[in-house]
């Protein structure tokens, strides 16, 4: 996994509120056994009407707006535990996405694969909706090792929280396949015990 | 302070705590399937790693199938593949797999139960959110990414912090022709979809003490669509009766053995939860959803809610459906009943036992999709096929359908379809496919009237 540590960049505001995974990369785009490629289909049946046109009312096709953090509205990725979902947003490009709210497994496959999501209060959240869909060059810097979320243009900052552990292991690029293995013996050890 | 039933069977799979972080918990059960498990096997190649206890792991192939002509060669090449693949994989790590034909083969969530293989106390992991199911045995069961398959592929174990404890205890006695999956969907309209997040959900009281497994299963399924990781329910004797005989299940002198262990499992009388919820059992009735989200259901009877939100908006303007407005009389043209959610034999009864010596209406395709090759079986056995036939329902193979149109099961643009699946997400059924999220029940009553009717006026 690739380390993560500062990610200074524009954003994209995508204020809708339970936002699930099968919107994030419909089930028909499940079919490969690969990890790649899933960012051509992210939000697919939003981005494009169903002849392959672009929907140009959609905010990720809206020339104003880029960036690698994405900015969307309550209870984000509720529904399949599709880790696709998670591979199809990084796959686009985003490294953060921010919300007030992220269902569990979706937030526990981004983790795993180095996508931080950062859960900001509700009003902080407003006020980044609202600051990015006016001023689409406002940047946002996210800071993991300090734990801020700050909003350039006006300075404003929040702090988030995220699990010790997890921080280590983006701040480090490790995964838990990398630890579990040299657990080799405490869990042969339980096995003689409990199985 | 007393133990909860979560805590009993959490705390005996701890193998070791981090300090400041996650614990690493055992997994006796790990079910797979081919969508969620080729990246996971593509990485242990990669890493060069053995499968850690391939004795463990249990394959079936269900997202993806066809569910006709299951004989014949899968036309589409990518899923063709993806079953190839598994086939392959299973193959090369000793994984027992029940693939299509299998006699065994069908929804992962309805064969593990059906063997045997899901049992009290146990902790199962699947690459499927709706692993949940399984908790309605008292077993820790929930959903995992395919990094996590990965892990578990690799070491047995997973990397947790503990999640936090809710309790949702509904009392009294259902009135007639309200089913389980009313119960779930009453329960995420009151709470929300978000509300157990976090949590590992207990369903108490005497409702789900006098719910047949089947019934329990339903509810459990359904607990991810509140946001939890998973729902439970105290092994009893309905449970102990259920697994005894399954193939899988521990045979005689050990089977008593295991009871007395099962029997220990039970919320301790102090416990405490860090979230409690209790409602009447005699407040549900028949429920039906109206939007694009679970929580987002009604009583039959009851109109769709007024609220002035975006996100609500864009949901009702999904659905064709106004603010204020009555479902009853609209016209379906889809009915579906399957999925991990509704295709056990239980759920084909209720349907059969309303459709006989009626007929669809001539508007409706109605597909029946069991859950499993043993229901298929026992459909066949208990004489309902004929009742669906003369009925004219189009009686399929077993899979996971039209729950999630992976395969060529798909609503058409536009339709609405009232379906005993656990989603109504937008598209969820096929592009542009309005879904309506019911029992059983409800989804043969829409298919013999054509519309939705308030089924409540039949059965008082």
């Amino acid at each position: 996994m690739e380390k993560f540590t500062i990610v200074q960049s524009k954003a994209i505001p995508l204020a809708i509120e339970n936002i699930d995974t099968d919107q994030i990369i419909p089930a028909r785009f499940l079919k490969a056994t690969d990890r790649q490629g899933f960012g051509n289909n992210v939000f697919r049946d939003w981005r494009f009407d169903k002849e392959g046109a672009l929907n140009v009312g959609f905010v990720l096709n809206d020339d104003k707006y880029s960036g690698e953090i994405l900015i969307t509205g309550h209870n984000f990725g509720c529904g399949s535990s599709r880790e696709h979902a998670a591979w199809a947003i990084g796959d686009y490009g985003f490294k953060v996405v921010v919300s007030s709210f992220f269902a569990d497994i979706f937030k526990g496959n981004a983790l795993n694969n180095g996508l931080l999501p950062v859960e900001v209060s509700p009003a902080f959240l407003k006020q980044l909706l609202t600051s990015v869909t006016n001023a689409p060059d406002s940047e946002i810097r996210v800071n993991l090792a300090a734990q801020t979320i700050t909003l350039l243009s006006t300075g404003t900052s929040e702090s988030f929280e995220i699990n010790s552990y997890k921080k280590t292991c983006l701040l480090h690029g490790y995964d838990d396949i990398d630890y579990l293995l040299n657990q080799e013996e405490k869990i042969e050890e339980f096995e003689k015990q409990n199985c | 302070m007393g133990k909860t039933l979560f805590d009993k069977v959490w705390d005996k799979h701890v193998v070791d705590s981090i300090p400041g972080g996650p614990q690493i918990l055992y997994i006796d059960k790990h079910l797979i399937h081919e969508v969620t498990s080729p990246q996971a096997f593509n990485e242990l190649k990669k890493r060069n790693i053995s499968l850690f206890r391939p004795e463990q792991v249990v394959a079936t192939a269900d997202h993806n199938t066809p569910t006709v002509n299951q004989h014949l060669p899968i036309k589409d090449v990518l899923s063709r593949n993806q079953l190839a693949q598994l086939t392959k994989n299973c193959a090369e790590n000793n994984i027992e797999l029940y693939g299509l034909g299998h006699e065994n083969n069908g929804i992962i969530h309805v064969i593990a139960p059906e063997l045997g293989i899901t049992q009290p106390g146990m902790t199962l992991v699947c690459g499927d959110s709706h692993t949940s199911t399984h908790g309605a045995f008292g077993s820790i069961a929930f959903g995992i990414g395919t990094s996590q398959v990965a892990q578990v592929f690799a070491s047995q174990c997973l990397l947790l912090d503990k999640p936090r404890s809710m309790r949702i205890s509904v009392n009294g006695k259902l009135k007639n022709g309200v089913l389980p999956k009313d119960v779930a969907l009453y329960v995420i309209a009151k709470l929300g979809t978000d509300a157990g997040t976090g949590h590992f959900i207990e369903f108490a009281g005497d409702v789900f003490e006098n719910m047949t497994m089947e019934g329990r299963m339903t509810v459990c399924n359904m607990s991810i669509e509140m946001g939890a990781r998973g729902g439970m329910i105290a092994p009893d004797n309905t449970t102990y009766t259920y697994v005894k005989g399954r193939d899988f299940a521990p045979k005689e002198a050990s089977f008593d053995k295991k009871v007395a262990e099962w029997e220990r499992l039970k919320t301790d009388v102090d416990a405490v939860f860090d979230r409690e919820y209790t409602f009447d059992a005699t407040d549900i009735e028949p429920m039906i959803t109206y939007g694009t989200n679970p929580g987002m259901g009604i009583k039959i009877s009851e109109s769709i809610p007024t609220e002035n939100n975006t996100s609500f908006e864009k949901s009702l303007a999904y659905m064709g459906f106004k603010k204020g407005e009555s479902l009853v009389g609209k016209e379906v043209n889809y009915v579906f009943i399957g999925s991990c959610t509704n295709s056990r034999i239980e759920d084909f009864r209720v349907a059969a036992n309303y459709v006989k010596g009626k007929q669809k209406a001539a508007n409706i395709n109605a597909w029946l999709v069991p859950g499993s090759q043993r229901v298929a079986k026992q459909i066949k056995a208990e004489g309902l096929e004929s009742i669906f036939i003369e009925a004219g329902f189009e009686l399929r193979q077993p899979g996971c359908s039209a729950c999630l149109a992976m395969n060529e099961d798909k609503i058409p643009e536009g339709e609405y379809c009232v379906s005993t699946s656990n989603r109504n997400f937008e598209g969820r059924q096929g592009q542009g496919a309005k879904t309506l999220l019911a029992s059983p029940l409800v989804a043969a009553a829409t298919a013999i009237e054509g519309k939705i009717i308030d089924i409540t006026k039949q059965l008082n």
